[in-house]
């Protein structure tokens, strides 16, 4: 946070969070904070610029375990992208999986403040404190994962629900992690004997489905005031035909009450889940169906998960999928099973505009961004770096905004785009108030960081600006993706940190966590049966597990009480 | 007397962390549950370099931390091409300075790895890994083979924590429901325990990964009757073996990476492996050393990119093991200064790189003494990580566990001391106006 003031002029501010939708306004920040106004500010200049607040990613893999393994075994991916120190930078590295400080001037670069990272595997959270301390500018938090562990299973099985918020309770404050991840529910424990489970499945020993995994997370999340919901990455990803899995799996919190105006669950990279056909052979598009059903309910939100062509690298705690990804691919292959929690895995991956598969992919991420009516609804993400690298989002922003750039994108690619998506037959356009919502305040408001000063610019939130070196009314669509690439300025708490799209600041971020407050008879109990698995069948001692502070030099704590 | 329990040792890739000592007077004075004999020693403490020094006229006078600090910044600030070694027993708070160090005055920094798994990470970096945590090969694992690795000397605890002897959830009888496989070219500790011990041929670990690949894909028929001194026989038993495990897993050792064919030693044992895949869970584990040298790669690879040689005079990231790792930058005399920490180059490095080593200023960093300080010109004591400091290190299967400090000392820790190195190199390039 800087100390003083600063007037952003006459700016075209879109703040959708607060109603503001292309307004010739000022904003003036004064010690870090948006306030009324300003009496000797430094002034920036943003006359006839787009303004809107510090982007909010809601899911990207940008540090710990995964991603390091992704850049240790992919040296061919961090030449692609090095640049020497400046007076300010330290050196920079990495294309799909970029080095820690190339991560931070990236995103800042495009305007963004804050990225949550999607999934941290609890036994490594140190790991993913560790990177997300070495990200410099970008206010961070992360996502333990919570389904696949005997415990959550244990407690799903004999049904206790209020034993299961306390192990939740334990884990995010031993984590210092944000909230519960779900990745292939059961899959990723049955992978651990080389097997996988849809839905329905039984998990090997543990005597549950997925879908009671989903179904009671969801309950016991709801059981504090979670600032997020439960955030899934559901079964059979990446499969034809999947996609009836997933709106079953939307069917599982139906009805579940969430604490406050936020859906029951958010379900991420919902391109991977949106497949129709039997094989890869007769592979298409379901985003129609997904769309619709999103559109019909109010119970989960979702993020796009959209397709960069081009080369990356896939990791994912869901490693039967990535096995399955290397088994089509024949190149390397990462896997890390961690014990009685979740795994991993981690394969390279290129998206061409010439393979029938991939093309429908990139329909389908853009498509579900198209047809969902509602933008509060969904969020922009590439999954990065699943789909694609997080530096393509201006590409998407410019599809999603032009019409006529989709259609010159499909000239170029395989035919089936005009047989097996709706791609060519959508016309609508976003504008920059659905630009600013995909991309800041919906995933503010879903991860309940809008009450935490992210994501908007109302009089006390955080002095997060991005100014973009284009007018409202441009309508070119590669000036578009030039502007949103490379802000003009971005402002972090009050401090100019990009200026012309070079970074001219690096202060370090803040650490987002939650802390479910829970009884202590039930945490007592829960420890019970915790303390067992430490004493046989982790290989770290109990006391030596929880994070300890020294890995989150700048938190930032929510507490979640619990809900009488 | 006080207790302390869940200690952590700071000696090898195990790290274990269920150590119970007692500390008087501000000395570890017993490790009473939990190290090995080797771990103990280190935790009891042993002759220590106890006050910094330079070298004059070719003898080491004692200095003040000051002087030693100063007088390593001016030899980096001064040197054009200055190399930054070791890293493994060290904490990564530490690394993580001498990667800032390293990109303030241009210069490679390397670690043990490089000396050391260097080769598999060129094995990893060609097709992966797909591994897993120790708690898994507990909880899971019915066959374990140990490939050029001798744990019951190396890795004391590892058999008793995480693999043959251990029990977990479906491994609760122990060693009983298990089968154990060592493949070495002398019948080691290790290999006195094992259910098949394959004495294989020096050198011919390529061969022998080729036939059981060969055998695991069916392909009997290409097998001859005897591959790198093992028979067919064996090798058929072996891989009946792998095939009807429920989990696997391959631990290797140096004597398979710095054997002949190194790395592609490696990239052979992985695509095992993948082979083994195919028929049930199978995976692949190094030994690591050093209790952090898993951890100086991670810290390497996300602030530059990279694992180990990396070069930093261009301002950004330059990978090239072969070219700039250490031995090689001092075997063709390129670099003209080194700072060596938490590591010993003069007991492990070729005579040819250790003859250009001890001809060039060296600044050394460590709390113990050991070949490379008999040449070393500035030598700064530091405080032992894991008893006198703490800091955050990865065990050989990179789960991040934090070392605990068990007692005072007035030593400056491996961080500390980086950090006033870094601060004063920035002064002189100031002064200098650069």
């Amino acid at each position: 946070m800087a100390e003083g003031e600063l007037l952003i002029r006459n700016g075209v501010v879109y703040d959708p969070i607060n109603g503001v939708k292309g307004e010739k306004k000022d904003i003036c920040i004064r010690d870090g904070k948006v306030v009324e106004e300003v009496k000797n500010p430094k002034v920036i200049d943003a006359e006839g610029r787009v303004v809107m607040p510090g982007g909010v990613d809601i899911h990207s893999h940008i540090a710990g375990a995964k991603v390091n393994a992704g850049r240790l075994f992919r040296p061919e991916d961090g030449r692609k992208g090095v640049k020497a120190r400046t007076k300010v930078c330290r050196s920079e590295s990495g294309y799909s999986v970029p080095n820690t400080f190339a991560t931070g001037y990236r995103y800042a670069r495009m305007g963004y403040t804050f990225v949550m990272e999607a999934a941290m595997p609890p036994l490594a959270a140190r790991h993913t404190h560790e990177e997300m301390v070495d990200i410099p500018i970008l206010d961070n938090a992360a996502l333990p994962l919570i389904d696949n562990n005997w415990m959550t299973m244990e407690y799903v099985k004999s049904g206790d629900m209020d034993l299961l918020a306390a192990y939740i309770a334990w884990m995010m404050k031993a984590t210092k992690g944000y909230g519960v991840k779900v990745v292939n529910p059961g899959g990723t424990e049955a992978w651990a004997w080389a097997k996988n489970c849809d839905l329905n499945d039984e998990v090997p020993y543990f005597d549950v489905t997925p879908a009671e995994i989903v179904k009671n997370l969801a309950v016991a999340n709801e059981k504090f005031e979670m600032p997020h919901s439960i955030h899934v990455h559901g079964n059979m990803l990446g499969h034809p035909g999947n996609y009836e899995v997933t709106t079953s799996t939307y069917d599982l919190v139906k009805g579940i009450k969430p604490y406050r105006d936020r859906p029951a669950m958010h379900a991420t990279h919902t391109q991977f889940h949106a497949y129709g056909g039997t094989r890869w052979g007769d592979f298409e598009s379901k985003a129609g169906a997904i769309a619709d059903y999103i559109n019909k309910n109010e119970h989960v939100s979702i993020d796009l998960g959209s397709i960069i062509l081009g080369d990356t690298t896939t990791m994912t705690a869901d490693g039967p999928m990535e096995y399955s990804l290397y088994q089509i691919t024949g190149r390397k292959w990462t896997n890390h099973d961690v014990e009685l929690e979740t795994g991993s895995g981690i394969t390279p991956f290129l998206y061409s505009g010439k393979s029938p598969v991939n093309t429908i992919q990139w329909a389908i991420g853009q498509e579900l961004a198209l047809l969902v009516k509602d933008p509060w609804k969904l969020a922009l993400t590439t999954d990065h770096p699943n789909a694609g690298p997080f530096i393509g989002y201006p590409i998407i922003i410019s599809m999603l905004m032009s019409k006529r750039r989709r259609d010159e994108s499909a000239e170029d690619m395989h035919k089936v785009i005009f047989d097996r998506a709706e791609y060519s037959s959508i016309d609508r356009e976003y504008d920059l108030n659905e630009i600013a919502i995909i991309t800041r305040g919906m995933a503010a408001k879903t991860l309940g960081l809008h009450e935490h000063g992210k994501g908007h610019l109302g009089v006390g939130a955080d002095g997060d600006v991005a100014v973009y070196d284009m007018s409202p009314e441009e309508t070119d669509a590669g000036k578009i993706q030039k502007a949103f690439l490379n802000t003009k300025y971005t402002i972090k708490g009050g401090e100019v940190v990009v200026k012309d799209g070079e970074v001219v600041a690096t202060p370090a971020g803040k650490t987002y966590f939650v802390t479910p407050e829970c009884d202590d008879k039930l945490t007592d109990e829960m420890l019970v049966k915790l303390k067992d698995k430490f004493e046989h069948y982790y290989s770290v001692n109990f006391n030596n597990y929880p994070v300890q502070d020294a890995y989150v030099p700048n938190p930032y704590e929510i507490k979640a009480p619990w809900r009488s | 007397m006080v207790e302390i329990t869940d200690v952590v040792c700071s000696l090898c890739g195990c790290v274990c962390d269920d150590i119970v000592v007692e500390v008087e007077d501000n000395k570890v004075t017993k490790v009473k549950k939990g190290a090995c004999a080797v771990g103990k020693s280190k935790l009891m403490g042993h002759g220590r370099i106890e006050e910094p020094a330079i070298r004059e006229n070719g003898n080491l006078k004692d200095c003040s931390y000051d002087e030693a600090i100063k007088k390593a910044a001016e030899i980096l600030a001064a040197s054009r091409r200055p190399l930054l070694y070791g890293w493994s027993s060290t904490v990564c708070e530490a690394d993580k300075v001498g990667v800032e160090l390293a990109e303030e005055i241009g210069a490679v920094i390397d670690n043990t790895a490089s000396v050391c798994h260097g080769p598999s990470v060129l094995a990893i970096q060609d097709v992966g890994l797909p591994s897993c945590t120790l708690g898994e090969v507990k909880n899971r694992a019915d066959l374990i083979i140990y490939w050029g690795a001798n744990p019951a000397a190396a890795h004391a605890n590892h058999m008793k924590r995480y693999s043959y002897i251990s029990k977990g959830y479906w491994t609760e009888e122990g060693k009983k429901n298990k089968k154990l496989v060592v493949v070495d070219v002398r019948r080691t500790p290790t290999a006195k325990m094992a259910d098949v011990f394959l004495q294989i041929e020096q050198g011919k670990d390529y061969l022998v990964f080729s036939a059981l690949r060969a055998l695991l894909y069916g392909y009997d028929d290409v097998v001859p009757e005897e591959v790198g001194g093992i028979s067919k026989k064996d090798l058929l038993e072996t891989v009946k073996m792998m095939k009807e495990a429920k989990f696997g897993i391959i631990f290797f050792g140096m004597g398979v990476t710095h054997t002949r064919g190194r790395h592609n030693n490696i990239v052979n044992a992985i695509e095992t492996t993948r082979a083994a895949h195919t028929h049930t869970k199978f995976s692949i584990m190094p030994m690591r050393g050093h209790y952090n040298v898993a951890g100086i790669n991670q810290v390497c690879t996300w602030e530059t990119g990279f694992p180990f040689a990396v070069d930093l005079s261009r301002g950004y990231a330059w990978y090239n093991p072969g070219e700039i790792s250490a031995t090689d930058l001092l075997i063709r005399r390129e670099c003209d200064a080194a700072l060596i920490i938490a590591s010993d180059p003069g007991a492990h490095f070729p005579g040819e790189s250790i003859r250009h080593l001890s001809k060039i200023p060296v600044i050394q960093i460590d709390p113990f003494p050991n070949p490379t300080t008999e040449f070393a010109d500035v030598v700064i004591p530091a405080a032992i990580s894991g008893v006198e400091a703490e800091g955050n290190v990865y065990r050989m299967d990179n789960i991040p566990i934090r070392l605990r400090k068990l007692v005072d000392t007035e030593y400056l820790a491996d961080e500390e001391i980086m950090k006033s190195i870094l601060e004063e190199v920035r002064a002189i390039k100031e002064k200098e106006g650069e």
